[in-house]
Parts: structure tokens; sequence; C-alpha cells
């Protein structure tokens, strides 16, 4: 009988890893080179798609679902409105690399310095090391009983970390409440 | 006219096409669009979705009927009246012959304004029909439309019975009517009255009580009464402002006097106001019918005319109550037979000066349902 | 390999579950197969029962009473010019309306045509359905875009800001519906799809009734936000001809726009199905509790086989009312060929409703069960299907700014009570 058959087990992670994360690195290359704006948004929005496929890849299917949703069905079309709305031609025009291009280099090396010493000194970071996460085994029940399963989550929010929520959800109304106050002529 | 009510008060033609710096735009519902009733341009200025002023351009379906008239003898002429409003071919052949008989001191016999009552009154009920379907079809609803067709098909049916056509009938003759009404007329008639009483209650099922329906015409296009008088606007849209002005009470022609009908009148002069005047009109013109119908006088159909109609000189100035308001003929005779001017005075054509203040200050999507509301046609616009 | 089919059919997890690949692939050809069937036959219905609202026939003269009119709109549109306005932007133009395309059909991923049918059960079965509903939006907005003309983007952008601000109320309908699987004796709800069923199906009431009224006005509100989601009348000012904005598809021709109208439906039939597995028991036949009686069950599954009995006889009456001129032979012939067609359906159905009573684990009983789920199911989106073409028939349309402003002030706070007080009840009950 064929392995995949047996419930639970991950199928081909290598590939789809692989393939998620190219396609995320491209199509943020691809944001960032395009000189139309709406190819770039188009391109962002395979780059959230992928990461999306990332979150599920880690057992996290609540984020990934939420990412879909929010940011690359709610976020991505307030982009494209803004682009389509906007005249920003002008700006296609200008000169892409602009004269503070060294700043940028240095930001950028910075990061990557982080995600190095993340990468180098890897699950010493992160409390639960201990638990050996071997493909193959079981590895979904162990996904589940850490992070993974939306019952958890919402445990999470609403249990643990409501403060924060609140505080975001406070931070977001005071967002639209500026926008609103910014753009419209009379109340 | 004061500069409130001016159309081109508000119009700044020779303002620049910017449409980012500013909110302001023009732009031009053509000639040819689903919705404008015919060849009717309107020219829209805008304030993002707001519409601040209009201008309407018309002579799409000019075509020279009253110069036309100069040439060819009053007898002549009648069939060319027919095609000024042609979804109302009826009333207007009677204000035409009936101006003309009057220029003669002539009066059509009983028998024969009976049935110029009978035939303008189905014309009536069919226009309003017309007018609801499409109406109600700018507005999104597609089937009363179907509705009204369908039974606007008896109305037609009687009339080729009558005289052979179904649309430009030329029903009527200087002096009376030419021919009688056939047999079986009034029982048709009468068949009529019953089978579409219902039928009018089916369509206030679909759509008075609507909520989408009144949200998209109340108060929606409205017009106080003094503006209307002031423009001149007469008919329906008028009686929908509230003022009880209809030709047939207050200056009876044909045998209207003779009948017991109310006028019914609205009171916001909004769209839906216009929509339940025109369905309470429906209902009066039955009433007209039937009790038309039920007394025609024996007699001729055809008054004392001579046989070559040379009136005397003079003008007169006859008006009658069209589906549409107050259709009027000025006719200056010279003393030939053939008229020294004819000049028509359409209901629609002044209506439609009525636009510009009906949807100042609201939004694209209610420009269409005004239009459709002045119930406008523009044969007779443009003649 | 018959051993493989039965231990499949025998299996009371989804082919995504048992990560069983062969099995998903066949259930997604036939979902691809069965979603186009049903656009076209409800391409079909539309023009026929709009016709009959309408006091007309509709097409008649294409196949027997217009039964192959919808193929010949399909070949029309196949076979017509290939337009792109030459100033709009090639790629994009062309990747449009496949992004509406591929967020409608990626949907039926997750709809359960019953305990084990369907092609995977995520545990996040809602959230991926309402995630990937909102990339729809996206094919919208870049297809007026890549049309470079003024009207079409303005229709994009306005059919777009109805669909995102209906999706709230959407949302919130749904999470509502979702508070009520929690109400069980463990006391957690579940997000998947075929949880949500069987959470109505273990506590014994369909969610349109449960807590009276409140699923019901969570059901209402998510009915309309739903036909409001798909650009439907009493909400399609964005694609009404006769508006000023001619809609987002107006520069697209051919096979392209016909794609944008596989979408619409897709979609419409997509959150249909939705709507049917929140609130109406998705493949469960009606009364499961009340009239458990293995007789009852019989009765219930002698429909799915009289349904197309009823179907057979209604062609077959169209056959014999046909005019017997010469020039409606073929149709004649064809339509009675319909007719028999149905009837062996139908007949072929009964067979299996008799012979699946009397076993109880047999292929004819694991056959009958399949069937009378997948029908129930079938038959509720229908009846969807139908009030969707019965709005459009009836009711005007609404202008854009009403329709925004009902979205954001009558239907959010509505759902949004809705959602605290079924909450409040459910702790309370």
């Amino acid at each position: 009988m064929n392995s995949a058959l047996s419930a639970g087990a991950p199928v081909a992670t290598p590939f789809f890893f692989y393939m998620l994360s190219g396609l995320a690195v491209i199509g943020g290359i691809l944001v960032i080179t395009r000189r139309n704006a709406v190819h770039s948004a188009l391109a962002l929005i395979v780059t959230l798609l992928s990461v999306a496929g990332l979150y599920l890849m880690l057992y996290a299917p609540f984020v990934a679902g939420v990412q879909i949703i929010v940011y690359a069905g709610g976020i991505m079309v307030l982009f494209l409105f803004v682009i389509m709305l906007v005249n920003i031609e002008r700006a296609s025009k200008d000169r892409r690399f602009n004269r503070i291009w060294p700043i940028g280099l240095v930001a950028a090396c910075t990061l990557m310095g982080l995600f190095v010493s993340a990468f180098v000194k890897g699950r010493a970071l992160f409390p639960d090391r201990g638990m050996p996460l071997s493909e193959g085994s079981n590895t979904q029940e162990i996904a589940k009983a850490l992070y993974g399963e939306v019952n958890r989550a919402g445990q999470y929010t609403f249990g643990q970390y409501t403060f924060a929520f609140e505080i975001a959800s406070l931070l977001l109304l005071v967002a639209i409440l500026g926008a609103v106050i910014m753009t419209k002529k009379k109340i | 006219m004061n500069d409130r009510l001016d159309p081109m008060s508000n119009l700044d033609l020779d303002a620049p096409d910017t449409y980012l710096d500013s909110n302001e735009l023009i732009i031009n519902m053509g000639p040819q669009h689903p919705a404008t009733h015919g060849v009717l341009r309107v020219i829209l200025k805008l304030d993002g979705e707001k519409v601040l002023g209009t201008e309407c351009v018309i002579g799409y379906l000019h075509r020279g009927v009253e110069k036309i008239a100069e040439n060819r003898t009053y007898t002549m002429f009648n069939p060319y009246v027919d095609r000024m409003d042609y979804v109302a071919a009826v009333s207007n052949g009677l204000g035409y012959c009936e101006a003309v008989e009057k220029l003669l001191n002539v009066e059509a016999p009983a028998r024969a304004k009976y049935i110029r009552v009978i035939l303008t009154e189905l014309n009536r009920i069919a226009s309003h029909q017309l007018w609801l379907g499409t109406h109600a079809l700018d507005i999104g609803a597609m089937t009363p439309l179907f509705y009204t067709f369908r039974d606007r098909e008896e109305i037609l049916k009687i009339f080729e019975k009558y005289c052979g056509a179904r649309l430009t009938t030329h029903a009527f003759r200087i002096g009376g009517c030419q021919y009688e009404t056939y047999a079986g007329f009034e029982k048709d008639v009468k068949n009529f009255l019953t089978f579409v009483a219902p039928k009018i209650d089916e369509y206030e099922t679909l759509l008075t009580t609507n909520r989408i329906w009144l949200e998209r015409t109340k108060n929606v296009g409205v017009i106080s009464a003094a503006d209307a008088i002031a423009l001149g606007v007469t008919g329906p849209v008028l009686r929908a402002s509230g003022v009880k002005w209809d030709l047939r009470k207050a200056q009876p022609y044909a045998a209207y006097a003779d009948f017991d009908f109310e006028i019914p009148i609205g009171e916001n002069g909004d769209t839906y106001d216009r929509y339940l005047v025109r369905m309470a009109e429906m209902r009066q013109s039955l009433r007209i019918i039937e009790q038309a119908v039920n007394g025609i006088p024996e007699g001729p159909i055809m008054g004392k005319v001579p046989k070559v109609i040379k009136p005397p000189v003079g003008e007169i100035y006859h008006s009658i109550e069209a589906p549409k308001g107050e259709l009027g003929y000025f006719i200056v005779s010279d003393g030939s037979t053939q008229p020294y001017r004819i000049r028509v005075r359409p209901p629609s054509f002044v209506n439609l000066q009525a636009l510009d203040i009906m949807v100042r200050g609201l939004l694209v999507a209610d420009v269409i349902a005004v239009i459709g509301t002045l119930d406008i046609v523009l044969g007779e616009v443009d003649r | 390999m018959p051993n493989f089919i039965m231990s499949y059919l025998g299996s009371t997890l989804t082919p995504g579950q048992a990560g069983n690949q062969f099995w998903a692939l066949i259930y997604v050809l036939i979902i691809f197969a069965g979603v186009s069937v049903a656009v076209i036959a409800m391409n079909w219905i539309e023009r026929k029962a709009l016709a009959h609202f309408q006091i007309r026939l509709g097409p008649m003269r294409v196949g027997p009473h217009g039964l192959l009119q919808p193929f010949a709109d399909a070949l029309k549109l196949m076979l017509k010019e290939d337009i792109i306005p030459s100033e709009a932007d090639q790629f994009v133009f062309w990747v449009a309306p496949l992004i509406g395309l591929l967020a409608a059909f990626t949907v039926y991923t997750v709809i359960p045509f019953g305990p084990s049918q369907a092609v995977s059960d995520m545990n996040i079965g809602i959230l991926f359905m309402l995630g990937v509903s909102s990339l729809g939006v996206l094919g919208i907005v870049v297809a007026g875009w890549a049309s470079n003309s003024h009207y079409p983007l303005i229709g994009a952008l306005r059919s777009s800001a109805q669909m995102v601000s209906y999706e709230v109320a959407m949302g919130l309908a749904v999470v509502s519906a979702i508070v009520m699987t929690s109400l069980n004796s463990t006391g957690t709800g579940t997000l998947s799809m075929i949880g949500i069923v069987q959470a109505q199906q273990q506590q014994g009431v369909w969610f349109i009734f449960k807590f009276f009224p409140l699923g019901f006005i969570a059901f209402g509100i998510f009915a309309i936000a739903m036909v409001a989601e798909t650009n439907r009348a009493p909400f399609d000012m964005a694609e009404a001809e006769s508006e000023l904005t001619a809609g987002y598809h107006t520069e697209y021709s051919g096979l392209r726009w016909s794609l944008f109208m596989l979408a619409e439906y897709a979609a419409m039939i997509a959150v249909s199905s939705i709507a049917v597995t929140l609130w109406l028991g998705g493949w469960m036949r009606p009364f499961p509790n009340l009239l458990h009686a293995p007789a009852w069950d019989f009765i219930f599954s002698l429909f799915p086989g009289l349904t197309f009995g009823a179907l057979a006889a209604i062609a077959l009456l169209g056959t014999v009312r046909m005019p017997s001129h010469s020039f409606f032979k073929i149709q004649r012939v064809g339509l009675a060929v319909f007719a028999g067609l149905l009837g062996l359906i139908a007949l072929l159905l009964l067979v299996i409703a008799v012979a699946g009573r009397s076993a109880d684990s047999g292929l004819a009983a694991r056959f009958n069960d399949g069937i009378g789920y997948v029908y129930w199911f079938v038959l509720k989106v229908s009846v969807f299907m139908y009030l969707f073409i019965w709005y459009r028939a009836t009711w005007p349309r609404y202008r854009f700014d009403q329709l925004m402003k009902i979205g954001w002030k009558v239907m959010l706070p509505i759902s949004l009570g809705v959602l605290v007080v079924t909450a409040i009840v459910g702790v309370i009950f």
C-alpha cells in the first residue's frame, strides 16, 4: 500500500518548501523591479500566497487562512484601489534607485545579519527545542499540541494575550478614524 | 426666467476637462443610450458623483413637421400629427382636429365626441402602460415591461379593428370620425375594462410597496409646485407636485364635461408621486371609458364640414390634455386651404426643460430615473 | 483493484484526510465537470425561467425547448474574435479572468457533498472558503484596470467595493453559525465544513432553526450578502446596461468574457453551497431525527429516482405536445431521447434505492447512501439558484450608494448583534 495513505504524514515537504519559498522570493524581486505598479501589486499577491502556504507547512492553518483573507484578499485590494485611483504615472518616470542607496544597503545587511544569526543559533532560541520534530513521525499531533489547531489559537488569543489583542484592535480603530477624518470633506 | 431655473447658468462648457485637480467632470449621455427613451443627448456636469447641472441637446429626431404643415392642406396634414407623439397618436389627432374645427366654427356631433373620448382614453392607458414598463426597466425591474406590453396589445387590437392601424392611427377627421364603430366595438371595450382592471393591480403589487422601488423613487427628482408652474410643466408631472390642473376639467373639450371622474394629485412632486398619479390616472380613464361606452348616443359621426377645408383668416390656440401633458396647437390661417403656420406645443418639450432643476444634487443613476419619470417622447420634443 | 475501490467507498474519511491522492484527483475532476455542467444548466434555466416570469417562452429553437442553447452560446463565444484593446496591459488582461475563475473553483475543494464526499476536509474549511472568495475580488479589480478605459475601471472599483463590504457581514454571519457548532457536549466547535454538518446532525436541528429566530436572521444576512457578493440583482448596479458605467467586463469578448460568466455562476453555486452547509444541514435529508424509522429512510431514499422520473415525465409531456409539423421532427426525436435518458437514470436510481434497502453494508447500500447525500445537497443548492433567478426577475436594482449604505449600516450591525446574542444564548442554554 502506498505510504501516503497513512493519515497525517507530511508529503513531499522539501519539494513544497523550496517551491513556495522560491515563489515568495521571485515574487518579492518582481515587486521591486517592475515598472508598472499594478504588476508589482500582483507579484506581491503571489508572495503573500506563498507565505500562506509556508504557514500551512508549519502547521499553522489558522494563520494561513487569515493571511489569505486579510492580507491577500483585503489589503492587496486596498493597494490596488489606491494604485488605480491615484495618478502614479509621474512617479514611475522618476529614477528608481535614488541617491541614498547606501543607507538602504546598510539596513538590508543588518536585517540579513539578524536572519543569519537566527539560523545559526537555530533551535536554541526557541523554548520548546527539546521536542524531536522529525519527518515521518506524527508531527501533526505535536504541532496540534503546541500551536497549530484553531482552538488553541483562539484560546491563546482570548486567554493569555487578550490585552495585546485589544491594544492591536484599538490601534486599528485609531488608524481607521484617522483615515476618515483626513479624507472626508465634511463629517 | 430667473437665474435659478435657467439651465445654462450652472453649466460652464468651456471648463477644462480635468478630473483629478478638481472633482468636476462633464459627461455625455449620448444620443444612443439604452435609457434615454429615444435620441436624446444629455450633457451632465458632475461633481464627483453628484450632478451639478444638465443640458439637453435635442433635435436628433427633428423632421420639420411644422414646416411641412405649411405646404399641406389641413386634411393632408392630419396623418403627420400622429407621428409626433407616436406613443399616444390618437391624442395628437384629437387635438389637431378639434383645433381646426374651432377655426372652422364647426362642432363634431355627439356620437363622434363619445367615440373620440373612448379612443383617447384607451390611448392614455396604453401610453401610461408603455411608460410604466420602460420606467421600471430603467430602474432595474425587468418584468413589468412584459406585463404592460401584453396588456397594451388588447388596446392596439381594438385600434386595429377600428381604423386599421395600431400605432399611428389617424383615427379622427376634421369634423368627426370617418369610421363608424365596428360591430362588437362596445363589447370589446367592455371586455377590455374587465380585463385590465386587475392587471393594473398586478403592476401595483410588483412595485408600489417594494422597498427597493421606494428607495429609488422617493425624494428623487423633486420639483415644487411653484417651479413647475414657472417652467410651464403640465400633465402628471404638474399634478404630482400638488397642482390640481387638468384640461379635461378646467377647459372641457370633446365630451369630457358629461363624465364624472377625478383628478389624482400627489404631494411631494417626486418620482414616486408621479408614479402613483399615473397609476391613478389609468384607473380614472377606465371610469371614463365605462361611462362613455355605456352611453354612446346615436347619430351621425361627421359634422357639417365643407369638402374643401378653407378656414377663415384668423388664428387659434387649442390645447388638450394629452397623456404627457398639455398638447397645444396654434394654427394661423390666411384663408387658403393650407395653413399659414402651425405651431405645436408639445408637452414633452416643455417638461424636458424641468430636467435640469430636477436632477441637481442627485446621483448619476438617478438622472436616468428622472428622465423616465418625465415620460418624454422624442418624436414630439423634436417634431 | 476492486478491493481498492471498495476500501475507498467504505472509508469514512475524505480523500484529502486519507492522503489518497488518486481519489482526490478523481474528485477534483468530478467536481470540475459537475460545476461546468451545473453552470451550463444554470444558463439554460436562467433564460427559460426569466422568460417565463416575463410571460414569454425563451429559447425554443436551438434544440427542443432550447436545451442546446447553452452549447450554442458556448460555441459562439469560442469562435468569436478575441479583441484586446491596443492600449491594454496584455499580461494583466489575460490573467484577470483566470484569477476570478481560480478563486471561484478553488472553493469547491472544501464543499462537502456527503460525510466523506469532499475533496479535502480541512480543519479550517470555512476560513479557507472566506479567504479564497475574497481572492475573487482581485480578479475583478484587475480586469477593470486592464481594460485601460475609464468606465470599466469605475465599474470594477464599484463591484469590488461592494463585494468587500458585503464580505464583512457575510463573515460575521458565518461566525455566528460556527458559534452554534460549539454548543455540543464537549463545548468545542469546529471550522471544518463536514464538522459543521455533523454538529447539526448531532444537535438534531438545522442551524437555520436553532434558537429561532437567531439562526434564521443569520441565515438571512448570509443570503442577502451572498447575492451582493456575486453581483447579482438587486445588487447588480455595477454591471447593468442602462447605467453609465458599463461594468468591468466590457472590453472582454468571446472566450474571455465567457470565463467571467463561468466564474460568476460558479461563485453563485459555491456561496449557495456554503449557505446550505452552514444552515440547511448540508447533505442531510429532511427530518432525520423526527422520522428515523427504516420505512421513512426508504421513502426518502426514493426521492432521487422520483425526481428524475418527474423530470422525465415533463420531458415526455413536452414531446407529446410538440406540434406534429415535419419541421419539429428532429426536436421531437431529440426531446424523446432526452426523456428516455432521464427515465433510465430514474430507473437506475430507483433500483439502487430498492436494492440498498435490504442490505446494510453492501455495495448497493453504500451507493444508495452516497446518492442520497449528493441528491439532498444538490436539491437545496438548486433552490438557492432558483431564488437567484427569481430575485433578478422581480426586483429593481439598488443605487450604488444605497447598496453600500445597506451593507455597512444595516447588515453589519445586525450580524454583529446576532453574533453576540447567539453567543450569550448559547452560553445560557
